[in-house]
């Protein structure tokens, strides 16, 4: 189909992982010779299945732990599903706690290249959008000193402006639009919102019900990594305070 | 492979980004800067010469130039896969958050490594001219173990990063390996002067030591020792080989350990 834009088709993801972390050499040989490498399954994502079309804002609700960010972490391609598979119809942007992969010692003008790569854009795009990004950070002075002087509102900014200057196809929001002080809040809504416009999908992480309500189309809620109710964007966050009521 | 292929092709931007990076940040706040390329491995040749030539009690006029191949090779070796042993614990945070392929990260370091490397050669171009060893048409064959340390570190390096992850003190482990391979490899003495001749089959096990040898011969102007470039040249292409099939086999467990 044309307009469809994800698929997540089964998708299970599944952890084995020794009970007690085990993260050298030496303890895995004597836990080896003792047998003692006891290890336990965890299933984070349990057979979920959903399809988005172009243009369909997709609200993911859930407690703690039910799975949400391992499901972002699936689309946004990180994260290798156990079994099923995704599909996505054109770029992902993922806005994953913003300017986590800065490199500290790195002057943010640098960083703009280096993260701009690592989002996969071109050389000659991040060229094109430089100043746009720059514009958008609005830092000022601070472009060309280096990012571990940066407040973690500063560093949200410009990775912010950095994830949303390309214009995505998928749109990973997981519990960013608190981005900043006021004034950048309300650019940064307003960025998200003119996407949201012109017809990116969006896959949308929260647990406040009015956002929801507000800004996404459908709804799905997990609970212990499975889809436990989809339908629409209002069903859903009457469904997830009639889980939390209780 | 295609689809391989045109990965790297839309990531070759970031290798050339992550590679810069670490040449950067290396000599950032220093005030000599890249500079240091140069004077580092200057002065542990002098030092080496110092203490060794006493030592040996034979100080010929060319033995910086002996010491200075030797180290630079050696040298390169040890960082480049030290820092590609590190390299996909230490994007951590990236690895995380964003779809990137992450051979990169091991490959961008050797690579950082070995431009340093190729820089660092200005310093024995340098020591050769001051204590006249002349360039020989042999110094074309430098080619062959400049190529194959290059494979040898990238091999370990991919086997290194992916291991590095499961565990985490495997770093001292290969820190204590590498001094192996230093002992073995004949930077600061000659293996005629040490070794007798039933041992030195030693030397022709250890790749790095057959790029040494080789690379000193065509600095100082004689032919290559055949089964030593054979040997290693099968050992920078089977170790880059492994490196690549069980990096490939565990890249995907990465991210539920770092």
């Amino acid at each position: 189909m044309a307009d469809t834009s994800l698929i997540v088709n089964n998708v299970s993801v599944r952890y084995r992982l020794t009970e007690e972390k085990v993260d050298n050499l030496k303890e895995y040989v004597i836990k080896l010779v003792k047998r003692d490498l006891r290890y336990k399954d965890f299933l984070a994502l349990d057979d979920v299945s959903f399809e988005l079309k172009k243009g369909d804002r997709l609200a993911v609700m859930g407690k703690n732990g039910a799975g949400k960010s391992t499901l972002m972490k699936v689309v946004a391609g990180v994260l290798k599903p156990s079994s099923g598979n995704v599909t996505c119809c054109g770029n992902v942007a993922p806005l994953l706690e913003l300017g986590a992969g800065f490199d500290m010692q790195y002057s943010g003008a640098e960083n703009i290249w280096l993260y701009g790569a690592m989002l996969g854009y071109s050389k000659a795009f991040i060229k094109s959008r430089y100043d746009e990004i720059v514009e958008f950070a609005d830092l000022g002075a601070f472009i060309n000193s280096p990012v571990k002087n940066y407040s973690s509102g500063m560093r949200a900014r410009l990775g912010f402006a950095l994830a949303t200057v390309v214009e995505p196809d998928i749109l990973i929001l997981d519990e960013v639009l608190s981005v900043g002080d006021a004034a950048f809040k309300k650019k940064s809504e307003q960025k998200i919102m003119s996407m949201f416009d012109k017809g990116t999908t969006v896959l949308f992480v929260s647990h406040s019900e009015t956002q929801v309500k507000n800004l996404c189309t459908k709804g799905i809620l997990l609970d212990h990594g499975k889809i436990v109710f989809s339908g629409t964007a209002k069903e859903t966050a009457e469904e997830y305070s009639k889980i939390n009521g209780k | 492979m295609k689809r391989f292929w045109n990965n790297f092709v839309k990531y070759r931007f970031l290798l050339s980004q992550l590679t810069e990076k670490d040449i950067k940040l290396k000599y950032r706040n220093s005030y000599l800067g890249i500079i240091w390329t140069l004077l580092e491995p200057l002065l542990t040749m002098i030092v080496l010469t110092l203490v060794f030539s006493r030592l040996l009690g034979k100080d010929t006029q060319d033995f910086p130039v002996y010491i200075l191949t030797g180290r630079l090779i050696f040298a390169f070796y040890q960082n480049a896969t030290k820092q590609a042993l590190r390299s996909v614990r230490s994007h951590a945070a990236m690895i995380k958050k964003v779809y990137v392929p992450k051979y990169m990260y091991p490959l961008s370091a050797v690579l950082s490594n070995y431009v340093t490397f190729l820089i660092s050669l200005v310093a024995l171009v340098g020591v050769a001219v001051v204590r006249n060893v002349r360039p020989t048409l042999w110094l074309f064959q430098a080619f062959a173990p400049l190529l194959i340390i290059l494979g040898l570190a990238l091999g370990s390096g991919l086997i290194l990063s992916a291991a590095a992850v499961f565990f985490r003190d495997l770093e001292y482990l290969w820190g204590v390996a590498t001094m192996i391979i230093m002992y073995a490899s004949a930077i600061f003495y000659r293996v005629e002067d040490v070794f007798s001749e039933s041992n030195r089959w030693i030397f022709t096990l250890n790749p790095v030591y057959a790029c040494i040898d080789n690379f000193r011969s065509a600095v100082f102007g004689s032919p290559m020792n055949l089964n030593a470039t054979i040997y290693s040249a099968a050992m920078a292409v089977g170790l880059t080989l492994i490196g690549c099939i069980f990096f490939y086999r565990n890249q995907d467990k990465f991210i539920l350990h770092i």
